[in-house]
């Protein structure tokens, strides 16, 4: 077993730099790597491209990046729930890159299979598929698309093992599967972290080949963004 | 009587097919999901990765790991499986999510949808609007017929960036029912006690009709 516990926060962020291009998972607030994100937002790094479907809130989530100013630039498909965000996109301070979600998602995929680019239908007309090559397939036009990678993935697991194998829960998954192949060093937090051979391998989402290093979070706050809730009858 | 947003998600739910898979946009779409006629068996996805999506939670069961993509809480039925954005969007590019259906703030007569951004004003993003739009077999809009100023959002021609082309099957607003046919807007039903001439006169691009057009039935 190659073991990828680190014994700490510090350790799993060693050679963090200014400039540097980060993946972060999650999806709105759930799935996000909380304790990394927190540990980031303490760090004197800056001019940071960070590649994540949402952007978090004011207050928590990349949100507590953005208030430090530390993003130079976002790749994100939906921002809309970060106020300071739409201020500093729309001042200039902070460029911005929307892509389809499901674009992002495959990006993510192709960079860890190896695949440098890829053709999809979604986008093409609009301005996403701006500078971009088409080509028809089946009688429908698609658009060229390139893989996406990062220096670092952040992600966010449920459990792991030493191995770095993980498994997650609910739709906290979302991004983190795709974007952990995709980093160059991936940095997985867990809820929980067990020895090898305590997870059972016909369960694993992630293999442990595609994480670099594993810690267990202090804590998890899982903020709730749409609190929705039923009566009882 | 103009529809209001409950009675236009009732109509398009007379739209659903049994045994489909279908993903239910944001706002007037979710509440889709309230009115699934008698015998139709539907399964329903949502793009951050859930398919057998449930209703709410009740109060104190709400669970942070499970959302739809609106953000909301939600709960799972028996059946239903969860997995990464990238399996999601296989489902959806890859058309084995039959319908779609979404809100726009714009339609052009050839099928066009804008509902993603408003230069220099809202810049929210797409999400997964444009995967969506671009693969679906069966695409729907839900939405009002004239915006906050009572401009028509059924158009010749879109105004705002588009979120995907000649994707749009069929328009339910809370006056009528359109379709997109080839020439252009089908007037195929009007909303209860509102006239023909009334819908003419609330839309900018031409609308097809032929003999009588009948009342919806709710």
């Amino acid at each position: 077993m190659i073991n990828k516990v680190v014994s700490n926060i510090e350790k799993a962020l060693q050679g963090v730099e200014s400039n540097m291009t980060f993946m972060v998972g999650g999806f709105g607030l759930s799935g996000i790597p909380e304790n990394s994100i927190a540990a980031l937002s303490k760090m004197d790094v800056f001019g940071l491209t960070c590649i994540s479907n949402n952007a978090g809130v004011d207050d928590f989530g990349l949100g507590l990046l953005l208030q430090r100013k530390q993003i130079k630039k976002m790749i994100s498909s939906y921002v809309g729930e970060n106020a300071e965000f739409e201020r500093q996109m729309l001042s200039g301070e902070l460029e911005v890159d929307l892509i389809p979600q499901g674009s992002l998602a495959e990006r993510s995929r192709a960079a860890g299979a190896g695949i440098p680019a890829f053709f999809t239908p979604a986008g093409y007309g609009t301005e996403v598929a701006e500078g971009k090559e088409v080509r028809e397939y089946n009688g429908k036009p698609h658009i060229l698309e390139s893989a996406l990678t990062a220096d670092f993935a952040f992600v966010k697991a449920w459990k792991g093992d030493t191995a770095g194998n993980l498994i997650f829960k609910g739709t906290a998954r979302n991004f983190n599967p795709l974007m952990a192949m995709a980093g160059k060093i991936t940095v997985a937090e867990v809820e929980e972290l067990v020895p090898a051979g305590e997870l059972d391998p016909n369960q694993i989402h992630t293999p442990g080949i595609f994480v670099q290093r594993i810690f267990q979070g202090e804590k998890y706050e899982k903020r709730i963004e749409q609190k929705t809730t039923r009566k009882r009858d | 009587m103009a529809l209001d947003k409950n009675q236009i998600a009732q109509r398009i739910a007379q739209e659903l097919e049994h045994n489909t898979y279908v993903n239910l946009g944001i706002g007037i779409p979710t509440l889709v999901a309230n009115y699934i006629p008698k015998g139709i068996d539907i399964e329903f996805q949502s793009e951050n990765g859930v398919l057998g999506m449930g209703p709410f939670p009740f109060e104190g069961e709400e669970d942070p790991d499970l959302i739809n993509a609106g953000k909301q809480t939600i709960t799972t039925l028996d059946g239903a499986v969860l997995f990464d954005s990238a399996t999601s969007f296989a489902m959806i590019r890859g058309q084995h999510v039959q319908l779609t259906v979404l809100g726009a703030m714009e339609v052009s007569e050839n099928g066009d949808i804008a509902n993603w951004k408003i230069p220099g004003k809202m810049v929210k993003g797409m999400g997964g609007a444009m995967d969506l739009v671009a693969s679906a077999d069966n695409i729907i809009v839900a939405m009002m017929h004239t915006n906050r100023s009572g401009a028509s959002k059924i158009l010749k021609q879109c105004t705002l960036p588009i979120t995907g082309v000649n994707c749009v099957k069929k328009v339910v607003t809370n006056l009528a029912v359109l379709e997109v046919a080839e020439n252009g807007f089908q007037l195929l039903e009007r909303a209860p006690g509102v006239s023909v001439e009334e819908i003419k006169n609330a839309t900018d691009a031409d609308l097809i009709i032929e003999g009588e057009v009948p009342e919806m039935k709710l």
